[in-house]
């Protein structure tokens, strides 16, 4: 096909037509089905129009298109090319600090959040789920960011936090302090079972295996109606409690509530906000763990796997550890933020945890950039909040989400954060004396 | 002098194909024992056999570990070799860590005693000072290694950008770090300028005499191969086709039919 081809010089005029010419013959192939044949209802029977000069306009669309993002794309080429002979030294160097001031203003404004809108249950209701979000993306963000092993099935171990929850609280009596840690645990405990028959695969082959476990473990949800409750899903899962005390209005012979403890007048408001400052706490806790075992032996070894697994093993390093640990810890956060989908939603069936809630929190960590804490967050405020805006288009907002994932590819093929930060540096003494020698 | 390497009748079939044909030899322990042969000789299947990436067809491979003291390399698992039997490999087609920085890439490879030190990253996410002892130290062998060797300035780059020969002398560095009792080098040379190439030769030549590191060579570049082997073993279609010091292998005429061709040998000699 003619609009694949790339040319390392700038194409000729000539040659932009051609282009634009097949792309135009491709939207004509495309289109004759899609926009030229119409079926309508004509008294009880489907007849077949025709809509030429819908098609027409399609394919002029197209043409045109492409020729403008050819020659947009010239001179983006051409913007770059002066970027890089110019030298990207000084930016390389301010960019770690603004980063680190970006990063710095997001918690400034989350830790705000609550208290400028509180009163607000849509604003604190959506924060949270882009906080679930952002929590799962740190977590697979171990396993694909980190240690590069691509996991398209990441949501299977939020559904078993979820569940794990859901079944001790519900059936045992668990409260959520006690389930959160045991139900990690059997987070981590399946991520070894996936790990371990797919220690030899890489890459597509990876990929396939952990796209088949996540859908296993959806089916058992739904067909183990005994444990489960299949289709029907748990519900009336207990909320989590402040210290014991729970979020409900007062009454004279009941326990203790929260609002009663403390005095307060009952506003329903105010569990809404404990559910916020609880994700934000697990989520701020998730991303200190990540990034101080990043910086361990277990975290650079993670990323040379990624690197180059058979230079690894050259250097005595036992890779099968290594995966396994990437899958467990991954696996573990997972369940971490399933534990409090559940205690959130009080209801949980195996919709929730469908395929493309996998591809959603993939995305996000490919399109934050991978191994990028802050681009994760990022990532997630884009991914959850543009279908949120998106709302009064009603149909079309996927169609725009689709469009702002393609733009985002396209300008950062790296993601929104390619930047990495080495995890160790040489103590500066070293380096100047090395300098000052080498001059 | 009494051998570190031991290999004894090492055959290596793929399928129909013998790489490696019912080989033996001896490497002397600190010294530098170079293998030379003609390409798709088996030179890299052989070094693949001794660090655990193939399990040979038949035949044994013995390391006389000075601590450990005989470990059969040919049952060892790759990491393995390289965790317990100190046998360290450089590859001829550079495998650094290419995102990370260089001093990164040196403390991975000190990945097994820092993994200890930080006791299951407890330890480690604590900040226990038995682990900030481990890491100072691992931190040091780095950059003395890094110093040795004329990269202290690059510590901070990440490996992927530098160029070809920075490279090859980084995954000697990066191979130095794991303390290895024998040191298996694929090509060192390929890529490097005659400067760079005579910095490698005064480096195997301290690592052999000084530091008592044992050095087997996989190299075409015969100024480096002769200038620096105590002993040379020329491979050519699997089999050992001579064995001996430099200068004997230099006018043995089976090596200068095997380089060279038949009818070439007078122009060679001369």
């Amino acid at each position: 096909m003619t609009a694949v081809i790339q040319t390392s010089h700038a194409p000729t005029r000539s040659e932009r037509l051609k282009d634009a010419g097949g792309v135009a013959f491709v939207a004509l192939v495309l289109g004759i089905p899609m926009i030229g044949l119409t079926t309508v209802d004509a008294g009880g029977m489907l007849e077949v129009r025709t809509r030429w000069a819908a098609l027409g306009l399609f394919i002029l669309l197209a043409f045109l298109g492409r020729l403008l993002f050819s020659a947009l794309g010239d001179q983006l080429r051409a913007r770059q090319r002066t970027k890089a002979r110019l030298g990207s030294a000084p930016a390389s160097g301010s960019r770690p600090v603004l980063l680190k001031a970006l990063g710095w203003g997001l918690l400034g404004l989350s830790l705000a959040l609550p208290i400028f809108w509180g009163d607000n249950r849509y604003v604190i209701d959506t924060a949270t789920t882009v906080l679930i979000y952002i929590m799962l993306g740190w977590g697979l963000n171990v396993v694909v960011g980190l240690a590069g092993l691509l996991d398209l099935g990441y949501v299977a171990f939020y559904a078993v936090g979820a569940y794990s929850y859901a079944l001790l609280s519900t059936q045992f009596g668990w409260g959520f302090w006690e389930a959160l840690p045991v139900a990690g645990g059997a987070a981590a405990a399946f991520g070894l079972l996936l790990g371990w028959p797919t220690l030899r695969l890489r890459g597509d082959y990876l990929a396939i295996v952990t796209l088949g476990f996540g859908e296993i473990i959806r089916i058992i949800l739904v067909n183990w109606t005994d444990l489960s409750g299949g289709p029907n899903g748990i519900s009336s899962i207990p909320r989590p409690t402040f210290f014991g005390l729970p979020f409900k209005p007062p009454s004279d012979d009941g326990p203790a509530t929260f609002a009663g403890f403390f005095g307060l007048e009952y506003v329903p408001e105010q569990r809404v906000v404990f559910l916020y400052c609880l994700i934000l706490a697990l989520a701020l806790l998730t991303n200190l763990f990540v990034s101080r075992m990043r910086k361990l032996p277990i975290g650079r070894a993670w990323e040379a796997m990624r690197e180059d697994e058979i230079a690894c093993k050259a250097l005595g390093m036992n890779v099968t550890n290594v995966k396994l640990s990437a899958f467990a810890l991954g696996a573990m956060l997972g369940g971490f933020a399933g534990v409090f989908f559940a205690a959130r939603q009080g209801f949980i069936s195996p919709e929730s945890f469908v395929f493309s809630e996998s591809a959603i929190i993939l995305a996000i960590v490919v399109l934050g950039g991978m191994g990028s804490q802050l681009g994760v967050v990022l990532a997630s405020l884009v991914l959850v909040l543009i279908p949120e805006v998106g709302r009064d288009f009603a149909e079309y907002r996927m169609l725009i989400f689709g469009a702002a994932m393609i733009l985002i590819m396209v300008w950062k093929p790296g993601g929104l954060l390619s930047h990495r930060e080495p995890t160790l540096k040489a103590p500066s003494s070293f380096i100047r004396q090395s300098k000052r020698e080498a001059a | 002098m009494s051998p570190i390497l031991q290999v004894d009748h090492l055959t290596m079939r793929f399928g129909g194909l013998t790489a490696i044909g019912d080989l033996s030899f001896a490497a002397p322990a600190r010294q530098v024992t170079s293998i030379i042969g003609p390409n798709g000789a088996g030179k890299t299947t052989l070094f693949n056999c001794i660090t655990g990436f193939y399990k040979p067809t038949e035949g044994s491979v013995r390391l006389q570990h000075p601590v450990a003291g005989e470990i059969r390399l040919e049952s060892l698992a790759s990491h393995r070799v390289a965790r317990d039997a100190q046998v360290v490999r450089t590859f001829q087609n550079i495998r650094l860590f290419p995102k990370m920085t260089v001093l990164e890439n040196l403390i991975v490879a000190q990945h097994n005693p820092l993994q200890a030190a930080s006791v299951f990253s407890l330890a480690g996410l604590l900040g226990l000072p038995s682990y900030r002892r481990a890491e100072t130290a691992a931190l040091e062998k780095a950059l003395n290694w890094l110093e040795r060797l004329g990269l202290l300035a690059l510590a901070d780059t990440p490996a992927g950008e530098l160029p070809y020969g920075t490279q090859r002398r980084i995954e000697i560095a990066r191979a130095l770090c794991v303390n290895p009792v024998l040191l298996c080098l694929d090509e060192p040379a390929a890529g490097l300028n005659p400067r760079e190439s005579a910095e490698l030769n005064q480096l195997l030549l301290q690592l052999s005499r000084e530091e008592g590191v044992s050095v087997l060579l996989i190299e075409h570049d015969m100024s480096v191969v002769m200038k620096v082997s105590d002993h040379i073993v020329v491979l050519n279609y699997g089999c050992k086709i001579a064995e001996g010091q430099p200068l004997e292998i230099q006018n043995n005429p089976q090596v200068i039919k095997a380089y060279l061709g038949e009818d070439d040998s007078e122009e060679v000699a001369a």
